[in-house]
């Protein structure tokens, strides 16, 4: 594994990720706030949350690029439509497991079947999240081909 | 159904009758607000910001606006008012069977707390007896353009999506979707509370909020108002009206920029029925420097810092040229359009959305801001440099366009005059600059060039300003007609206020204007609109300046508050004939009125120097600053 190459490619594709979720939900293609979402399962102050969840989104792209590396290693391939695939598969895996998890995972969701309570105020996402916007599965496919792509793009084969 | 209106038996409007203005409170929490019926109807709502497209519009449109009500099935009688020193409103209702009080507030957002981006919280509490009530939501997107569907969400509530939002409705009660509305009947008994929290968010994940920890909120939102007002310094015989004055421009006030709207509605009528509907729902930077210099006064100096920082930012690509008025974030008003839809209050059509004053020259602005900058000087605020880069530039602007005829204060679209109150406003610009420059307060300024040129239109306003056949200042250079906002020469500075001429202008502008005991018309006008409320105000306070005696001023305020409504708000407006309130509600610009009425009075009363003659950076009054001087 290039370990240069990939400190780089998955920062760059990161942060072209991040982008694209905060300019799709500025165009209106969707409500979700990435960040909001993710801080606030460390924090209840919702400025803190933004920052946090940013931070902590960052990071979490970061390492989740490995995992595309690693394929991209097993399989020799770097072409940018293979990355746009994993980056497909990857945001299904984040609207149907990730989200049909979170109510559960995070601690400051409520869920439909309890209704919200003292500690658990947050929207769930609902199915594909569609709660947060019926286009919110475009900007996550979206988002995510491009991480996919870029990061193929940019990484070089050990 | 009937109900008695503080003891009045009358008969209880229909939801297809329109309220009287008048009939209207409002909550809100600096950034938007709402009206709320008294019969517990909320019939006027934007989100996310003042100038949003409504989500409730009744007001305007009883059939096709949208409205979320509360109410009584019975015969009931009304009694509403403030929780003292806050913007939480109670509204109780009375039956033959037992009291039930609705308390409606649009919580104050806590930084550092999880809750919803904007709020309305309903707390309907049956005291005694039993009430049955009735619950109706029926929101209407886009100034009553659509209806929304609604869509239960089992335990989280009932929710709404439109354009980018979303709108989640939480209650104690279970609702039942009807179409395009939720409704919900329930029988209350003594000592039972229903809650109730409609919220809006672009932001996913929405906050839903428990809401067993409403009472706590309610609390919380108290405090906060209560702690605000605790900083005015105002203890004078009207402070009860002042703090609901104060309260209410604070309502109009933006938090996150500091801008000033004029009013929070659009198009309520001047006359009923007729066109003159105007959309009140941005910045004006008259009016915005008026409230400021109040709230300077009253001791909120925050306000004052944000507004005038805020007024760099939004003139920041016209300066040194000013809009008329801006929109909260300080980008220009929209074009002027006309609803397809809502048909008005009252049939008063059009209803306007936008403001074509956007594009006209009101030269009055320049000594309005300029004199608002003075002011905070004046109470130990510091100019930086680049404010003083910007008051200069506005000078400099006066200088160069002070002869030019303006669509002035009243600003009516037909066409551009030589306003003798403009004039006024550019002499106060340039004198109050000089002021500051000889202070060493502003740096730059051609001190030679501008003391000639305030002495020029000092001469211009002495000698065509004044008419003397009718022994009278005028509102038009060398004209006949009369104006209330004459009454100003004094307050700025310019004529004393028991000066020959300013007394004879206050007995013309009395027979001219003077419609009944303490009303004013703004101007002549045919047919006649409604009596000007902060006309009557200004007039208080030319009394209180030197033009009366301090008993003729105090009567005068008495019995100007015999317009405002049962909670202590006033329109712009007042009908003459039944008093009840016209145009855009609440209005500001009455406020304003009001509070500098009664701070002038009582600075007259305790011998102080009267904001009207002071000079900046006199060394009083600092003391209003809570941590020393602060820095613009």
């Amino acid at each position: 594994m290039n370990w240069t190459s990939w400190i780089l490619s998955g920062f760059v594709a990161t942060i072209v990720l991040s982008a694209a979720l905060a300019t799709s939900q500025g165009l209106g293609l969707t409500r979700m706030n990435l960040p909001y979402l993710i801080g606030a399962v460390i924090t209840h102050n919702r400025d803190k949350a933004r920052l946090y969840g940013f931070m902590a989104h960052m990071i979490n792209g970061w390492a989740f690029s490995i995992i595309y590396v690693l394929i991209f290693e097993a399989t020799r391939n770097t072409s940018w439509w293979f990355g746009l695939i994993l980056g497909l598969v990857h945001a299904l895996f984040v609207l149907s497991v990730g989200m049909m998890l979170l109510p559960t995972l995070h601690p400051r969701m409520a869920s439909e079947r309890h209704g919200p309570t003292s500690r658990r105020q947050l929207e769930p996402p609902g199915f594909m999240a569609l709660n947060y916007g019926y286009q919110t599965p475009i900007s996550v496919f979206l988002s995510h081909a491009a991480f996919g792509s870029i990061l193929a793009s940019l990484y070089h084969l050990h | 159904m009937s109900f008695k209106d503080n003891g009045r038996l009358a008969r209880a409007p229909g939801a297809d009758k329109f309220p009287a203005i008048g009939d209207y409170g409002v909550i809100g929490d600096c950034r938007s607000t709402a009206l709320i019926s008294k019969h517990g109807s909320i019939d006027w709502l934007c989100w996310p910001r003042f100038d949003s497209a409504s989500i409730f519009a009744a007001l305007l449109d009883r059939d096709r606006g949208g409205s979320w009500s509360i109410s009584l099935a019975d015969t009931y009688s009304v009694q509403r008012s403030y929780q003292p020193n806050t913007n939480i409103l109670g509204t109780r209702f009375e039956t033959r069977r037992g009291t039930t009080v609705l308390t409606d507030l649009m919580p104050v957002r806590e930084n550092d707390a999880l809750v919803p981006d904007h709020e309305i919280i309903r707390q309907v509490a049956c005291t005694s007896g039993e009430a049955e009530i009735r619950i109706v939501l029926e929101p209407r997107a886009n100034y009553g353009e659509a209806a929304l569907k609604l869509e239960q969400r089992g335990k989280l509530g009932l929710r709404f999506c439109q354009g980018r939002g979303v709108y989640w409705l939480r209650s104690s009660l279970p609702l039942q979707i009807d179409g395009n509305s939720a409704t919900s009947r329930h029988k209350m008994k003594a000592g039972e509370e229903l809650f109730f929290s409609l919220s809006y968010t672009e932001n996913a994940p929405a906050v839903l909020p428990d809401l067993d920890q409403v009472p706590h909120r309610i609390s919380v939102c108290a405090n906060w108002w209560k702690k605000w007002v605790a900083q005015m310094r105002y203890e004078g015989e009207f402070r009860d009206e002042v703090v609901r004055s104060a309260l209410t421009l604070k309502l109009l006030t933006f938090v996150l920029s500091g801008a000033v709207v004029a009013a929070p509605t659009t198009s309520l009528p001047e006359r009923i029925g007729d066109s003159l509907n105007w959309d009140y729902r941005y910045c004006w930077l008259r009016d915005a420097s008026l409230t400021i210099r109040n709230m300077l006064e009253l001791g909120h100096l925050d306000e004052a810092t944000q507004f005038l920082d805020w007024m760099l930012h939004a003139t920041r690509l016209t300066q040194p040229e000013l809009r008329v008025l801006y929109t909260v974030f300080g980008n220009p008003v929209p074009r002027e359009r006309e609803s397809r839809v809502l048909r008005g209050y009252k049939n008063s059509a059009p209803v306007r959305i936008g403001n074509a004053a956007r594009g006209q020259l009101q030269l009055d602005v320049y000594g309005e801001v300029i004199d608002a900058a003075s002011q905070y000087a004046f109470h130990g605020g510091l100019l930086d440099r680049e404010m003083q880069k910007t008051l200069v530039g506005l000078g400099n602007y006066v200088v160069k366009h002070w002869n030019q005829a303006d669509e002035g204060i009243w600003e009516p679209r037909t066409g551009r005059r030589h306003h003798t109150h403009s004039r006024l406003m550019c002499w106060t610009a340039l004198d109050r600059l000089v002021c500051l420059a000889e202070q060493g307060k502003v740096k730059g300024p051609d001190l030679d060039d501008y003391k000639r040129n305030r002495e020029a239109i000092q001469q211009q306003i002495l000698t065509r300003g004044w008419n003397d056949r009718i022994q009278s200042y005028v509102s038009v250079l060398d004209g006949d007609d009369l104006d209330a906002s004459l009454l100003l020469l004094s307050w700025y500075g310019f004529e004393k206020a028991d000066s020959p001429r300013m007394q004879s202008t206050h007995r013309a502008i009395r027979e001219r204007l003077a419609t009944g005991r303490e009303l004013l018309y703004r101007y002549p006008s045919d047919p006649p609109e409604g009596a000007f409320a902060i006309c009557s105000f200004w007039e208080a306070e030319f009394l209180a300046l030197g033009g009366g005696n301090s008993e003729d001023c105090r009567h005068l305020i008495k019995g100007l508050f015999n317009y405002r409504n049962d909670l202590g708000l006033y329109g712009e407006e007042i009908d003459v004939k039944t008093g009840d309130a016209l145009g855009n509600f609440p209005q500001a610009f009455t406020h304003i009125g009001l509070i500098g009425a009664a701070l002038s009075l009582e600075q007259r009363m305790k011998g102080e120097q009267q904001l009207a003659h002071r000079a900046p950076g006199t060394p009083v009054l600092t003391e209003a600053l809570s941590g020393g001087s602060r820095k613009l």
